[in-house]
């Protein structure tokens, strides 16, 4: 090829050479051609060399997907900074779109406290695809232990929803037409668990364990992609992935989750080992200066995939996109840490153990902090005495995807963090022109306070009006993906089906385009545009 | 908060008047940030919203609307042989040149708001931003003595068929003002094309033709300088002998880069001391506003990018070819000559008639320069091509995009 490739050019300056000899035309022009050629002839050369190089590699079982093999030195040698040291096996993955929004109120690390929380509830609506009035099990004023089913869906009753903590059912909350909004347990002060017996990971085929998870409470645990909903119990996916890192603005520390539950986790993979008919992949997190827990870096029985660089680097769906990209309809389960952590332990002690570290954050909390509660804690609780200002927005989840909610309210099922930031419901004079206070951007059009490391105090306040897409190419800057989000959405619009699975809707739930959705000029609602388009294509199936 | 409590006393009522509450909410809205919350999805939103956008872009281009003003006197009084010298006569060419464009702009402000802000209170939505970079463009790419009713009805065609028919800012398939300039040359040619529409304040351009100076040269601003004791506009000027009026392309068609430089100087070029459209000629200032957009990445330099490759690239197969002395003319003196620049610039990344795809962007940008160098060298009847190729590429920028995306789902497909 690369013989074939010398001549041709040698061939090709020959005949400009006899062309020129015939016709004194445009000096410039000849000789950019000559150099052209030789710069053929040289690059020709050290292709060849550089293939034998990787042909030499080979030989001596040297992979060249990682190494860089080649006489060529890649791009990244220049301008990226190299693997971290300590990455012990696994790939990497260097993400070089995203953004982190840098918030100020992070949760301090050395701070996990006991906060006492009275009522938790489980809210039905936090599980895409259930019915809106699932059957309650209790009656009101019932005594419930940890792990006592507290409802299920009447679609699907095989899959059991349980309490996450011991103590007595005191309302099932009605929202819009009857529906069950939430349903309210009085905790006690001693936690009371329900114990059962567990079958043995190893002996047991997978039925036994599938039926042992949906009975137990753990089958909810799963949230199955594309749609995010509880997965089927006859469905066997392709893999299941789990992150290790949230790299959310805020986003509490997974290492400090884990602490302590290095067994629960390990278990927790195990289990999930014998549910795929592919393998268990784990996220880790190259972004630091020191490897992440040995929890996770050790971790037997799955595949470890490094990624490095800013939001949405740690979003799972990123993960699959670079690792196995979701094909078609194929189903993908991804958990998170937690989950596995609540799954392990139910195989180690025979009970449901839904304790959460929550990490409480946001500019406007007194002291950012880790607490240890369980699922479903009640927000007000959680926060009482804490927030500054009276004008706040109380977020359960990041300020990118999080629902939100009021003191009232009750962590959501996956939620692993609470933001409370300032409400930006006031008038600023030429706001739009002159932005005055800090705001976070992306945009080189708003000068950068106090430079890298500043963070802000965002507030909730939409900076501009909806518009129609004008700007492009915005969308790309901040998803990782071989995705065109625009597109995409434009499809949803016009709710052309075909089109939007041929542009990749199935790999993408909400958090993976918030960032696109926090950078859009045109203040674009993207997020529910996705889950519209994922609704639409689901009808279809 | 006074000036809030006032403005919110005065809002005019939705349902009774709703036109009148468009222009209220459009004023409202450019004074203060309304205090929207998010509700569901992100909770914080990016400080970057549309009118900044479209700001940014209208600061890029203030400096060629300040040397574009005093241009337009300049050029007038080098055709009356007088005060030759740049700076002579500062404040003759200054005047000159405000008489000449201030009008230009406040018609084409009013005519294209005034129609958005129309259409905005019919369909009940915001006044959207898009005409305020695109009644900022308008001026810069009229010949300084365009008749204003002309201007006007080339702004009306533009806005009502190439926007509003679309549905709007963000909508539309062609640039707008490009659009405008586009119907002016093919509706009215004499006004926009040939060598005799370059320089203003004349009856028409040729030896010995008298100026046309209105009330505000003669009455307004003679009686200040008079008074002030400064040099006043004589009426009994004419065009002095030898000149032509022609611009450097119109030279260059004729006898290459030779005949440019007997008459223009390169410096003259880069600096714009040269007859043209109103901004287009400081190709310093152009770059400057160029580099402001590429900064704050307003624009795209994929875009950019490609419009300086293609034009090189077809510059180079000119030069091969090199069968008019206008082909033998290289790219770096291209560059100099003519609008390239800012059509670069402002007119080729406007973002809703690209390409949107990152890969279809530099497609776009590269037939951009082919295009336009094949118009600009090629075509024997109108010697620039930027316009024409910009519309152009506009009409093709979907199915480039189209390319791009049917290669992106052929390849998700071909992992199944």
């Amino acid at each position: 090829m690369d013989k074939l490739k010398l001549t041709l050019s040698l061939a090709f300056v020959a005949h400009i050479l006899s062309a020129q000899s015939q016709s004194s035309g445009s000096g410039l022009l000849f000789y950019s051609i000559i150099g052209l050629c030789a710069i053929l002839v040289v690059w020709a050369m050290l292709s060849l060399a550089s293939n034998l190089m990787k042909i030499e590699a080979n030989k001596y079982g040297i992979k060249s997907d990682n190494n860089n093999m080649s006489v060529f030195p890649g791009l990244r040698d220049f301008f990226k900074p190299r693997k971290p040291t300590y990455i012990n096996g696994g790939s990497f993955h260097l993400l070089t779109k995203g953004h982190d929004i840098k918030l100020a109120g992070s949760a301090d690390i050395s701070l996990i406290e006991q906060t006492p929380v009275a009522r938790f509830g489980i809210k039905p609506t936090d599980f895409h695809g259930m019915s809106p009035i699932p059957k309650v099990e209790l009656e009101v004023g019932n005594d419930v232990k940890a792990g006592d089913v507290l409802f299920y869906d009447k679609k699907r009753p095989e899959i059991k929803y349980c309490s996450p903590v011991s103590g007595e059912l005191v309302d099932v909350k009605r929202g819009e037409k009857r529906s069950i909004a939430e349903v309210v347990i009085l905790a006690d002060k001693e936690m009371k668990y329900k114990s059962v017996n567990v079958p043995n990971i190893d002996t047991s085929d997978r039925n036994t364990l599938i039926h042992f998870m949906a009975e137990n409470g753990l089958w909810p645990m799963i949230n199955e992609r594309p749609f995010d909903v509880v997965p089927e119990l006859d469905t066997i996916p392709v893999n299941i992935f789990i992150s290790t890192f949230d790299t959310a603005p805020l986003a509490p520390d997974n290492n400090l989750i884990v602490k302590d539950n290095e067994a629960a986790f390990q278990t927790g993979l195990n289990v999930l080992g014998k549910l795929t008919s592919g393998k268990v992949h784990l996220g880790l997190d190259a972004r630091g200066n020191s490897a992440p827990s040995s929890a996770f870096t050790d971790a037997l029985g799955v595949e470890k995939h490094w990624f490095a660089g800013a939001h949405p680097a740690g979003n799972v769906g990123i993960h699959i996109h670079h690792v196995a990209p979701i094909k078609g309809l194929d189903k993908v389960w991804t958990l998170t840490v937690q989950e596995v952590i609540t799954i392990g332990m139910m195989f180690l002690t025979g009970q449901y153990h839904a304790e959460r570290v929550v990490a409480l954050t946001g500019a406007e909390l007194k002291t950012p902090k880790y607490v240890k509660t369980f699922q479903g804690a009640n927000l007000g609780d959680l926060l009482a005495g804490n927030i500054m200002g009276d004008n706040v927005r109380i977020v359960s989840g990041d300020v990118l995807s999080g629902k939100q909610d009021t003191m009232d309210g009750f962590l959501s099922f996956r939620a692993d963090q609470v933001t409370v930031l300032t409400e930006g419901d006031d008038f600023e004079l030429f706001g739009w022109l002159l932005p005055l206070a800090p705001r976070p951007s992306l945009s080189g059009t708003i000068p950068s306070y106090g430079g890298k490391d500043y963070h802000f105090e965002a507030n909730t306040n939409t900076h501009g009006e909806k518009r129609a897409f004008v700007v492009s190419g915005q969308y790309e800057e901040v998803l990782p993906m071989d995705i065109y989000p625009q597109h995409l959405m434009k499809a949803i619009i016009t709710g052309n089906i075909e089109k939007m699975e041929g542009l990749g809707i199935t790999e993408l739930t909400e958090e993976d385009v918030a960032l696109c959705e926090f950078a859009c000029t045109s203040k674009n609602p993207l997020q529910s545009l996705l889950r519209q388009g994922l609704d639409t294509l689901k009808e279809q199936l | 908060m006074g000036l809030i409590d006032f403005l919110k006393r005065i809002e005019p009522d939705k349902k009774k008047s709703p036109l009148l509450h468009t222009a209220y909410d459009a004023f409202f809205t450019f004074a203060y940030a309304p205090d929207t919350v998010t509700k569901a999805g992100t909770h914080i939103k990016d400080g970057m919203d549309l009118k900044r956008l479209m700001v940014t872009v209208v600061i890029a281009m203030q400096l060629c609307y300040v040397f574009g003003t005093y241009n337009i006197g300049h050029q007038h009084f080098v055709a009356a042989g007088e005060y030759l010298g740049f700076i002579e006569g500062f404040h003759l060419k200054l005047a000159h040149g405000l008489i000449k464009l201030l009008p230009i702009y406040v018609v084409s402000m009013a005519v294209g708001l005034g129609i958005e802000f129309y259409f905005a209170a019919k369909k009940g939505h915001a006044v959207e931003e898009g005409y305020l970079v695109t009644g900022a463009l308008i001026p810069l790419i009229m010949p300084p003595d365009i008749p204003l009713w002309i201007l006007s009805l080339s702004i009306f065609f533009a806005v009502i068929i190439g926007k509003e028919a679309f549905g709007g800012t963000g909508m539309n398939i062609w640039n707008v003002a490009l659009l405008a300039r586009v119907f002016v040359f093919f509706a009215y040619p004499l006004t926009i094309a040939g060598d005799q529409v370059w320089i203003s304040g004349f009856e028409k351009i040729g030896e010995g033709a008298a100026v046309n100076y209105s009330w505000w040269h003669t009455g307004f601003f003679n009686t200040i300088f008079e008074s002030l004791g400064l040099a006043t506009f004589d009426t009994t000027t004419t065009i002095v002998n030898g000149f032509s009026g022609a611009t450097p392309l119109a030279l260059a068609y004729e006898g290459g880069w030779e005949k440019v430089t007997n008459v223009f100087s390169e410096n003259q070029m880069i600096w714009g001391a040269i007859p043209g459209s109103i901004g287009e000629t400081n190709k310093v200032f152009i770059l400057i506003g160029a580099a402001i957009l590429l900064l704050t990445r307003v624009a795209s330099w994929r875009i950019m990018a490609g419009m300086v490759l293609g034009l090189i690239g077809t510059t180079w197969i000119l030069n091969a070819l090199g069968s008019t002395p206008f082909m033998t003319v290289t790219w770096t003196q291209h560059l100099m000559m003519g609008s390239f620049l800012f059509a670069m610039a402002f007119m080729a990344t406007d973002p809703v008639t690209a390409s949107t795809t990152n890969r279809g962007k530099w497609i776009y940008g590269i037939l951009i320069g082919f295009i336009g160098m094949l118009i600009r060298v090629m075509n024997p009847a109108y010697p620039e091509g930027w316009m024409l190729a910009i519309l152009f590429l506009n009409t093709f920028a979907p199915t480039i995009d189209y390319f791009v995306i049917e290669s992106n789902i052929k390849k998700r497909l071909s992992r199944a």
